[in-house]
């Protein structure tokens, strides 16, 4: 099957390089301290933030710093076939393991110690790149709450078909069996802190897909300062400042 | 699911200090360099497919099964495998008895996502009937002794554990080629999986300057991802080639194993094990040359033939085409055990009085 066309368009009209549409909304559960809609072209994830608060669970309190509980789940209706997923099952431990080690990364936790902050993602339609969709709206839950971080974490996925590196994977291009490299970044120190991938690719064709996944977050770290900021302006007005 | 924090290992000051001022140095705490494995042993279990591996301290055991099941519905003609974990209470003061923690199910995705995604293991010959019968192959692992670096400990046993592994041999016939028959490992070889490369495992730490971090920490540079894949490779080359020695010599091993199986008395009662029929002629082997002995020493070696081929008819009568291949094994086992043996005649395959019938059906109905 083609998937870059010999125009050099995918299979959705967008070239090699350019990522999907991305939207994102901030308050949209009203109970929680912090909480965020993010959507990156199909791919819709709402993401929720309750902290710093009490530790629920005595025996796991840490005494120097706070603990980040995460939890990872997608919608019976987020896929094509409406599907019944156990709710302990390994692909969601694993990506609540890997949003909460990435976060982990970010948060100051030495500020708030003997404190929980847990992290509830739920995808509401999974296009491809639920993984990256889910970091990025874990971070901005995060600044919503008002939780001190170090940065912003954000990420991208990126794959190599046709002998092609392409930017962004929906699920059709995810689904083709090749090479998926997703990469979390924190985009001012430039650092990564989160890189997985499935499939194989040759090293130095390797470099060249990661570095197109670390653009990509850099562009999703751009347009998500942009959200706060006019986040923020909003709430300023409220103010009346 | 999180493990209880109250039995982690914490470190004091001194501790992280040590290890710290040790690394400026490049020494770590046991004397090695920084991008030096500890010592790699594999063994192998007494059955196919499974393996034992020792990386310094740590402890891992890798068992693989299989099973004929109905394929997926998506992929009809492929196999599958899956991977369990255990962590065992007694490897760490920190494992929790009863389903498996995060780090558990962390590293069985890791062993997974290497397998799986890069298609090491061929799903595709382990497909029987396309649509219906597939082998599903289950690789567990079982952490023994927590010292550290279980993932790649784990990937190697998997690795050593899959390389060994033989499944049993199926063929399709009947009439309308659905019936399935699976040999037992006497009567048939059992194959080996078809593995296409070695994925291996390299984990990298990475010590920051105020807290000792596994994973993510701080945070590192792309070069210095890139460093770490160069390293990455060469030692995966390392491993790769050992993990090959040690099947190899596991597999000279099995297959002497199999070479001393072939003596005439243990080999027939091996055959004798699964089918009924095939008692009546060591049985008779025995009575008809004693009797046989008495009047001349030529005509045992007649008889053994003859009563090798007598069984014959009988076991095309009943049993299937795979019998065929066990009564040429039966032929190889008399020639072994009768040295002095006259090739067929005509006259061998002559059916056989009634009266030498009788007698082995007598002794069918004995047994």
């Amino acid at each position: 099957m083609e998937y870059v066309s010999p125009e050099g368009l995918r299979l959705d009209g967008r070239r090699p390089m350019e990522m999907r549409q991305l939207r994102a909304e901030l308050g949209a559960v009203s109970r929680a301290d912090g909480s965020a809609v993010f959507e990156m072209g199909n791919t819709k994830v709402i993401a929720a933030v309750y902290g710093p608060r009490e530790v629920q669970n005595r025996s796991q309190q840490i005494n120097d710093k706070a603990l980040i509980r995460c939890e990872y789940t997608m919608a019976n209706f987020s896929t094509g076939d409406r599907l019944r997923r156990p709710k302990g099952d390994r692909r969601s431990t694993e990506i609540s393991l890997v949003i909460r080690q990435t976060m982990e990364a970010c948060i100051m936790t030495h500020l708030m110690p003997r404190s929980q902050i847990d992290i509830f993602v739920q995808v509401l339609q999974a296009d491809g790149g639920t993984r990256s969709a889910c970091i990025n709206a874990a971070t901005l839950a995060l600044a919503d709450a008002g939780i001190p971080m170090c940065d912003l974490v954000t990420s991208c996925s990126a794959g190599y078909l046709n002998s092609t590196p392409l930017l962004d994977l929906n699920y059709v291009e995810d689904s083709a069996g090749g090479p998926d490299v997703t990469v979390g970044i924190l985009p001012k120190l430039d650092k990564v802190t989160l890189l997985q991938m499935d499939a194989k690719l040759p090293m130095d064709i390797f470099e060249n897909v990661m570095q197109l996944a670390t653009e990509g977050c850099k562009a999703v770290a751009n347009y998500i300062r942009e959200v706060l900021l006019e986040n923020t302006k909003q709430l300023e007005n409220r103010r009346g400042v | 699911m999180e493990q209880r924090l109250a039995n982690t290992l914490i470190m004091t000051v001194n501790e992280k200090k040590f290890i710290e001022n040790a690394l400026v140095s490049d020494i770590r705490v046991d004397g090695r360099r920084p991008f030096d494995y500890r010592n790699l042993t594999i063994r192998f279990g007494s059955e196919d497919g499974s393996s034992e591996v020792q990386l310094g301290k740590t402890q891992v055991l890798a068992f693989v099964t299989g099973q004929l099941v109905q394929p997926y519905r998506d992929r009809p003609n492929e196999g599958s495998f899956a991977i369990y974990t255990e962590f065992s209470p007694m490897a760490d003061p920190s494992f929790e008895p009863g389903r498996p923690g995060d780090s558990a199910i962390e590293l069985g995705r890791i062993v997974d996502r290497g397998l799986r995604e890069s298609r090491a293991v061929d799903t595709e010959s382990l497909c029987v009937i396309a649509g219906k019968v597939v082998w599903s192959i289950r690789i567990d692992l079982h952490i023994i002794d927590n010292g550290g670096n279980l993932v790649d400990a784990a990937n190697i046993a998997a690795l050593a554990a899959l390389s060994t592994f033989r499944r049993p041999e199926c063929t399709v016939g009947g009439e309308d080629g659905q019936e399935l028959t699976i040999h037992p490992p006497d009567v048939r070889e059992p194959l080996p999986l078809i593995l296409h490369h070695f994925p291996v495992a390299v984990t990298f730490g990475f010590i920051g300057k105020e807290n000792i971090v596994k994973a993510g920490g701080d945070g590192v540079l792309q070069s210095v991802i890139m460093q770490c894949l160069r390293i990455a490779s060469v030692k995966a080359g390392d491993i790769t080639s050992k993990i090959k020695n040690a099947v190899e010599s596991y597999n000279t091993q099995r297959s002497l194993r199999k070479i001393k199986r072939h003596n005439p008395s243990s080999a027939v009662s091996n055959v004798a094990k699964h089918h009924t029929v095939r008692e009546p002629n060591s049985q008779s082997v025995d009575t008809n040359a004693l009797r046989a002995s008495q009047p001349s020493c030529a005509t045992p070696v007649d008889k053994l033939n003859e009563e090798s081929t007598q069984v014959n008819p009988e076991t095309k009568s009943t049993q299937q085409s795979s019998d065929m291949n066990s009564s040429a094994s039966t032929h190889e086992v008399t020639d072994i055990g009768s040295p002095e043996k006259q090739s067929n005649t005509l006259k061998d395959a002559v059916k056989p009085k009634h009266k030498r019938r009788k007698k082995s059906t007598s002794n069918v109905n004995a047994n």
